[in-house]
């Protein structure tokens, strides 16, 4: 009997048993369906959280120029031309001086942190306006005199006031009010919102000083940071000759954070998996245990009219192999599915697409759907032809 | 055991050379075969010391009471099941001790089967079923189902290739049991009480069937309950109790 002919009786034995190959069929997809989709939903949770966990900074390098060099100090646009040459590694940078100041509004006053920097500090530092508008280029090129504030300034001065439009003094500087910053610590004092924030071109009478000496650097991704410190601590060295002139540091803390929750995430992820394989595996072994079985009589009676051990298992095996390879097809677009209209859907988790797993699952699925469907058939096609012949 | 089987294979010789040419050829031929089922402790002795010899061409009846060993007989000699002890020589060849795979061979160029219950693929139409045993013995499609069709048709069923067993009356799907039985031309037929389930009218087909089948040269093998089938038969063997008691040729 040739192989041909063995694969077109696995196919005619499949299509005369549409109800049973279709069970089978589901077994496989619901194993591989649930498997993909449980995956999807471990990774999109391990992305949301890394996520939200690198929006607070992982990939933040802070500069601080502490010497001085002779001829002349690192200007923020010389470290713009630097990040410009080094985009792989470098996503933006952005000045960042900052100093206590006394702030006026009519008649109450109150002290607060200004932070002088460009538009650039928005996306480094992840700080938005709920209202109003960001730094521009504009205000830096025409040293426009606005300000961002943060709530907890919006409290202490305004009362209830919209602050949009009004004017404030800062150390004795007019600016007027264009935007309010989103509140990352309940309006609490000295925290993050008890700031105002103005164009780093405006600050020179605010500062009293005319040199920047921080400076916000954003590395390309949590991996490049590394890669970006080198660069930047080579860069400033060459123009002030000495290591203990400037120093570079990253938030290394939140970076081991990141690890640490990336690889319990990955536990999880594994062990999610390994459950729902094992939960899909045992379902398919059960069908394929059962849908074999009840075909002892009929491996007795092709034995009995010639059929050879070899032929029984052969077509067995295609038979196992199409019926769980289309259930595994169908299980991978079921799972897809799931993850783009249910995870999508629900919007919880960002969906995930994950390609090895889906074919790690269906693989799984495959191997274990051809094991039990081959050792029971075994079994039956190693009794003596009468003896498979009498079960019912 | 091999000395044994040679020992057998001349004994065999010896037979056939005693016989003379005149004397037809033997087909089958046991010799001391036992047959015991062990249950947990309790042992069966199906087949007790059986000799016998077949000849080419006869029609031959085995009968006996319900649990006498008759089946458990004609699975024996059909190949379906190997015996505890003992020899046999089917077609000049020792099979008591073959391999699987080589008795399926046999099987499926030897002997053909009509079993009681039929015993066809429920999902095959008649015609699948009756071409199944030419797929294990290789035949090209074409090839299968010309002759298929021609074997339907022998058993009167053209009109029926399509059907499945169970949109066929027990005659018909025991005829297609027949048809498959002799697909591959096997010179030996075992009928496992063939009419057991079926109607006094289908039963008579079945047996002129069979007798139709003796004519054109092939053996035939018939276990049955029935005395009135028994004696359409050449020759009647009488068991009971796994020994044959009874041996004799019908008038
Ligand atoms: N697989 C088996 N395991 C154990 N004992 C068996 C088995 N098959 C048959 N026997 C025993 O062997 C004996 C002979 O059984 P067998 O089926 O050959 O009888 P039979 O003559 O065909 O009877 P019937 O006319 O009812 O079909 C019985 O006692 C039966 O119980
Ligand atoms: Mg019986």
């Amino acid at each position: 009997m040739s192989f041909f002919q063995a694969y077109k009786m696995a196919i005619k034995s499949i299509k005369a048993n549409k109800g049973r190959s279709f069970l089978t069929m589901l077994g496989v997809i619901i194993g591989v369906a649930s498997v993909i989709s449980a995956v999807a939903f471990a990774q999109g949770s391990t992305k949301s959280i890394t996520d939200s966990i690198q929006k607070l900074g992982t990939n933040l390098i802070q500069i601080t120029i502490t010497g001085r060099n002779s001829n002349r100090d690192m200007s923020y646009d010389d470290l713009k031309k630097f990040a410009e040459e080094n985009s792989d590694v470098i996503a933006a940078t952005a000045p960042q001086s900052s100093t206590s100041a006394k702030v006026k509004y009519g008649s109450t006053n109150m002290d607060t942190t200004i932070i002088a920097t460009s538009p650039e500090y928005e996306n480094i530092k992840n700080v938005h306006v709920t209202q109003g508008r960001f730094l521009l280029d504009f205000d830096l090129e025409y040293r426009q005199n606005v300000a961002l504030v943060g709530t907890a300034v919006v409290n202490e001065l305004f009362e209830n006031r919209n602050p949009i439009g009004e004017k404030i003094k800062i150390n004795g500087q007019i600016f007027k009010v264009v935007g309010i910053l989103e509140e990352r610590a309940d309006g609490a004092t000295r925290s993050d919102d008890d700031q105002i924030i103005i164009p780093v071109t405006s600050s020179r009478m605010v500062m009293k000083t005319s040199s920047i000496r921080n400076f916000a650097v954003e590395a390309t991704s949590a991996d490049k940071v590394d890669a970006a410190m080198e660069s930047l601590k080579a860069f400033l060295l060459d123009i002030y000759k000495n290591e203990n002139a400037f120093r570079v540091f990253d938030q290394s803390q939140m970076l081991e954070t990141l690890n640490d929750v990336t690889s319990s995430m990955m536990i999880v992820l594994g062990g999610i998996a390994a459950i729902s394989l094992i939960v899909g595996g045992i379902g398919i072994m059960n069908i394929m245990l059962v849908s074999v079985t009840e075909r002892t009589k009929e491996i007795g009676i092709r034995k009995a009219i010639g059929a050879k051990r070899k032929n029984i298992l052969t077509q067995f095996i295609i038979e196992a192999t199409v019926v769980t390879g289309m259930g595994g097809i169908i299980g991978i677009l079921l799972g897809f599915s799931i993850i783009k209209f249910v995870i999508g859907g629900l919007d919880l988790v960002p969906p995930v697409y994950s390609i090895p797993w889906a074919l790690i699952a269906f693989g799984i699925s495959l191997l274990v759907g051809i094991i039990f469907g081959l050792f029971p058939a075994y079994k039956a096609a190693s009794l003596k032809p009468i003896e498979a012949l009498r079960t019912e | 055991m091999e000395e044994h089987r040679e020992e057998c294979l001349l004994e065999h010789k010896a037979v056939q050379e005693g016989r003379g040419a005149t004397l037809t050829e033997t087909l089958i031929e046991i010799r001391e075969m036992w047959k015991i089922y062990q249950i947990n402790q309790l042992q069966v002795q199906a087949l007790k010391n059986i000799n016998l010899s077949i000849k080419k061409n006869e029609f031959v009846a085995i009968v006996g009471p319900s649990g006498s060993g008759k089946s458990t007989l004609m699975n024996m000699l059909g190949c379906l099941d190997t015996p505890t002890s003992g020899t046999y020589i089917l077609d000049n060849e020792e099979v008591s001790n073959l391999s699987d795979d080589k008795l399926a061979e046999i099987r499926s160029k030897k002997i053909g089967f009509i079993f009681q219950s039929f015993n066809l693929i429920q999902k095959l139409t008649a015609l699948e079923n009756v071409e199944l045993p030419l797929i294990y013995t290789g035949v090209k499609a074409s090839e299968r189902i010309r002759r298929a069709k021609l074997a339907l048709e022998d058993v009167g069923l053209g009109q029926r290739l399509y059907h499945k067993p169970n949109e066929l009356s027990g005659g018909q799907q025991q005829r297609v049991a027949i048809a498959r039985a002799l697909i591959n031309n096997p010179p030996i037929i075992f009928a496992d009480e063939p009419t057991g389930n079926l109607d006094s009218k289908s039963g008579v087909e079945i047996m002129n069937l069979l007798k139709e089948l003796h004519k054109k040269g092939n053996t035939i093998v018939l276990i049955t309950h029935d005395n009135d089938i028994a004696n359409q038969a050449e020759r009647v063997i009488r068991i009971s109790d796994g020994t044959i008691v009874e041996d004799r040729q019908v008038i």
